[in-house]
């Protein structure tokens, strides 16, 4: 299976992984280390600056928009299509140039091949165009905004207000940049399947693999299985824009709803692709933190596969009141509560795997725990919205903007915030402020309740989400102050963390190879790690294998008090 | 840690006050968000009563899971912190909670769906409607048409200087729906541009109107009054300025509002005609 994707990649003169090396033997100079990178921790680091610097733009947006909501009436914005411009921008921002680039391309690509104890990407040089498909993407989805009226048709590019609603190049070029994007995805989910079913260390099966390489995998599935569709739906909607033709038309036999249900085939998966690497990292950091093994290997590698599966078959909860055939309602609401039985075994496995330990208060376990907090409050919401009586209430409120927030801010990001707590001595070979980090949790966790909670409120009173003025009636004005106090101490918080990155990758201490000791194989190597990664790997005996190295050494150099077990209880699950 | 925690303890117990002032409080005319309120506005039709009890139902479980675990979680963190517990156990399995934490899921979600469904039937249409209104949406305003009597309603957003006394900007218009009360009154909702959405939070009402369909749905208020909602459906730059206003009036006082339409229409056909173009 292997030989397939690798002979057609160097038919195309892209050399496989160990082709790369000697490329890497001696010192590129910055344009080759940079833009022609082959490198998978380069890359990575590339995903995770773009992640960064796509992050605060996209925070920009936000920030003008809770300005512009905490006092009713027009303050800030020229007009609805300005603002409507802002909603959509933030939103694919978000979510296809921040936490996918952030958690799939940043910390999956810095850490799957070292997590598995490979030198590299299976094709290094498709991670490079993976990579650079995304910055001309951003590029168009940015000019977008700034040409004619902008795109305003919010994330979801409903037609016809995406099609007849919005002339101009705008939307065109926010269709090409994800287009761009969904390339970028597919060619880097097709790497992450092949780097990882091909080429873990000996003695790794999928049994003793780590959970957040799981989890990418999955992930990397989802993403095959889902891009293409919204690839599909919105080359339908350029054609429908510019050739006459009409796939969502109704006077020419087409549909609106149909790009709905093309949409969320892709567009709930997407949730779970943004999600699943996200409790991947939070599997990694608990049983670090807590010095104990995780709970339930098995069920949180296994959940994740249902929830993947169950994810695809859900997208139409999006449209309740479209409405559709009550048997359609209810096949939908009742796959939708089924995903909430594998989200639940994760909360509970991870809870299980802090009882009992011993927990270390360092900052990624902190923002492991203010995710498990905020996460299931997005995932029980969630089954709020899924029942489909209360949905017909809630659809469009600001609830479903608390709900979503919650899982993809509160849940998604801060994975992302404890996987750069928890990686950066590695990536940098320095530690970061524990004090900053503490803080910049505090302000976040603090900011981002006060921000999203009142929004359930807000939502339950009647006031439709993607609305730039809302009445003067009721306490809106007051709830919609509070969310926006809030946004600002999130913010704040935010960029303690920016300034604490920035601080430390030339301040901090020096880390050493293995500062938590922690129980995967990134931690064997040097911090940062060399172009090769490892130049001898160990033969994997359990899911925690540096636990294993450091009981073998205890043991040989008459340190430690036990043996070391013998291979077969190794393995966890 | 835990501080952060017990602050969510308050919230609840913050809600659950605020709630229970809220029913005290006697009931405002209009319907639309009210001081202090963090539920749903008040119902005005059986089927948002019926919502709105099972969402509470609903709040009821899912504080409970979420308290649960929150509590487990700050407990969990606050027992076995590196200090007070400094030599970590080593087991990675336990079947019987695992099943439990599994099936114990399974039930409840068993216990939500039933009501689910049979809400879902008594929502989905009425058997006999008295009354059938068609509802256009068109950016930025909404149609209302009465086929018995041969009414079309172009119901606009007032603007700030023609409001009147009370009414609120943003939510008031210039011709309401007027419907009788205790009657079931049909909805067949569409839109002749792009996708709006006909959403009326204290009827349990929310209904996308698409283009090239229709939709039915229906409603039956029980009591009189002035009740607003809002398109819920993204329409274009002036989404947020398509208010829907209803108002429910005794029977007697709807025939007469019928009638005085059939005349003023009569006399002024020319003139409407003209109005619609
Ligand atoms: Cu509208």
């Amino acid at each position: 299976m292997a030989h397939g994707p690798e002979a057609a990649a160097g038919a195309h003169g892209h050399g496989p992984a160990h082709g790369a090396h000697e490329h890497h033997d001696h010192k590129p100079s910055f344009f080759v280390r940079w833009f022609a990178s082959t490198n998978h921790k380069d890359i990575g680091t590339l995903y995770l600056v773009f992640s960064v610097i796509a992050g605060l733009i996209g925070g920009l947006f936000s920030v003008i928009m809770r300005l512009e909501l905490q006092d009713p009436g027009v303050q800030y914005l020229a007009d609805g299509q300005q603002w409507n411009v802002f909603i959509t921008a933030h939103g694919l921002i978000m979510v296809f140039f921040v936490v996918m680039p952030a958690l799939i391309g940043g910390f999956g690509n810095w850490f799957v091949p070292l997590m598995i104890g490979a030198p590299d990407m299976a094709f290094p040089r498709m991670n490079n165009i993976s990579f650079w498909l995304l910055v001309p993407a951003f590029g168009l989805l940015v000019a977008s905004a700034l040409v004619g009226d902008g795109a305003g048709t919010g994330w979801t590019v409903y037609p016809p207000l995406a099609s007849i609603g919005q002339p101009g190049p705008s939307v065109d070029m926010g269709i090409f940049a994800l287009h761009l994007a969904g390339a970028s995805s597919i060619l880097g989910s097709i790497n992450f399947i092949t780097t990882i079913l091909n080429m873990r260390a000996p003695g790794m099966t999928l049994h003793r693999m780590p959970l957040f390489a799981w989890a990418l995998l999955v992930t990397a599935f989802l993403l095959l299985l889902s891009v293409p569709v919204l690839g599909g739906a919105i080359t339908m909607l350029l054609t429908d824009r510019n050739f006459g033709t009409g796939f969502f038309k109704p006077d020419l036999g087409g549909d609106p709803l149909l790009f709905q249900h093309l949409f969320w085939f892709f567009g709930h998966p997407e949730v779970y692709i943004m999600i699943l690497p996200g409790f991947g990292i939070i599997s990694e950091v608990l049983p670090v933190f807590a010095r104990k093994p995780i709970f339930g290997y098995k069920a949180i590698a296994a959940s994740s596969v249902v929830i993947a599966f169950l994810g695809l078959l859900v997208w139409a909860h999006h449209m309740f009141t479209t409405p559709s055939p009550t048997v359609v309602l209810v096949f939908f609401m009742m796959s939708s509560f089924l995903i909430g039985i594998p989200t639940g075994i994760k909360i509970f496995n991870w809870v299980a795997t802090l009882w009992r330990g011993t927990i270390e208060f360092k900052t990624p376990l902190i923002f492991a725990a203010g995710f498990i907090s905020q996460f299931t409050i997005g995932g029980i919401t969630g089954i709020i919205v899924a029942i489909f009586p209360v949905d017909w209430q809630l659809h469009d409120t600001y609830f479903v903007v608390a709900h979503f927030h919650y899982t993809l801010m509160g849940g998604a990001v801060f994975a992302v915030f404890a996987g750069i707590y928890y990686w950066f001595p590695k990536i940098t070979g320095r530690m970061m402020n524990e004090k900053l980090g503490k803080w910049s949790f505090a302000l976040m966790y603090i900011g981002f309740n006060l921000t999203f909670l009142i929004q359930h409120t807000i939502g339950l009173d009647g006031m439709p989400r993607r609305v730039y003025e809302y009445p003067d009636v009721g306490n809106l004005v007051l709830y919609n102050r509070i969310s926006t106090i809030g946004a600002f101490v999130l913010g704040l918080g935010i960029l303690l963390t920016v300034i604490n990155i920035l601080r430390s990758v030339k301040r901090g201490p020096v880390a050493g190879p293995d500062p938590w000791k922690a129980n995967t194989l990134e931690w064997f190597s040097t911090s940062p790690p060399p172009d090769n990664n490892f130049d001898v790997i160990p033969r994997v005996r359990s899911v925690e294998p540096m636990k294993d190295i450091r009981r073998q050494i205890a043991y040989q150099t008459g340190t430690g008090s036990e043996a070391p077990p013998a291979a077969e209880t190794l393995v966890r699950g | 840690m835990l501080k952060r925690i017990a602050a969510a303890a308050p919230a609840v117990l913050v809600t659950a006050a605020v709630a229970a002032a809220q029913a005290v409080v006697a009931l405002p005319a209009a319907a639309q968000p009210q001081d202090w309120r963090i539920g749903f506005q008040e119902p005005a039709t059986e089927s948002a009563r019926a919502i709105q009890d099972f969402h509470d139902l609903l709040f009821v479980i899912i504080v409970g899971i979420t308290v649960l675990v929150a509590g487990l979680l700050a407990y969990v963190i606050f027992r076995y912190r590196a200090s007070r517990n400094p030599v970590p156990r080593d087991f990675t399995h336990n079947t019987l909670i695992e099943v439990l934490w599994t099936i114990v899921p399974v039930i409840i979600l068993v216990i939500i769906a039933i009501p689910s469904f049979n809400l879902l039937y008594f929502l989905d249409r009425t058997q006999n409607p008295e009354l059938t209104i068609e509802v256009t949406g068109q950016q930025f305003s909404w149609v209302y048409t009465y086929p018995d009597s041969g009414i079309t309603l172009y119901s606009n957003m007032k603007q700030q200087d023609q409001l009147e006394e009370g009414e609120p900007y943003l939510l008031a218009v210039d011709e309401p729906m007027v419907v009788p009360i205790d009657t079931n009154v049909q909805l067949l909702v569409t839109a002749s541009d792009v996708i709006h959405s006909f959403g009326v939070p204290s009827f349990g009402l929310k209904t996308d109107a698409v283009p090239g369909r229709t939709n039915e749905t229906w409603f039956r208020a029980d009591r009189t009054g002035t009740f607003y909602g809002q398109c819920s459906e993204l329409c274009g730059a002036n989404h947020a300025f398509m208010p829907i206003e209803i108002r429910v009036v005794e029977k007697d006082e709807f025939e007469q509002w019928v009638a005085s339409r059939q005349t003023a229409a009569a006399a002024s056909a020319p003139a409407m005609v003209a109005a619609a173009d």
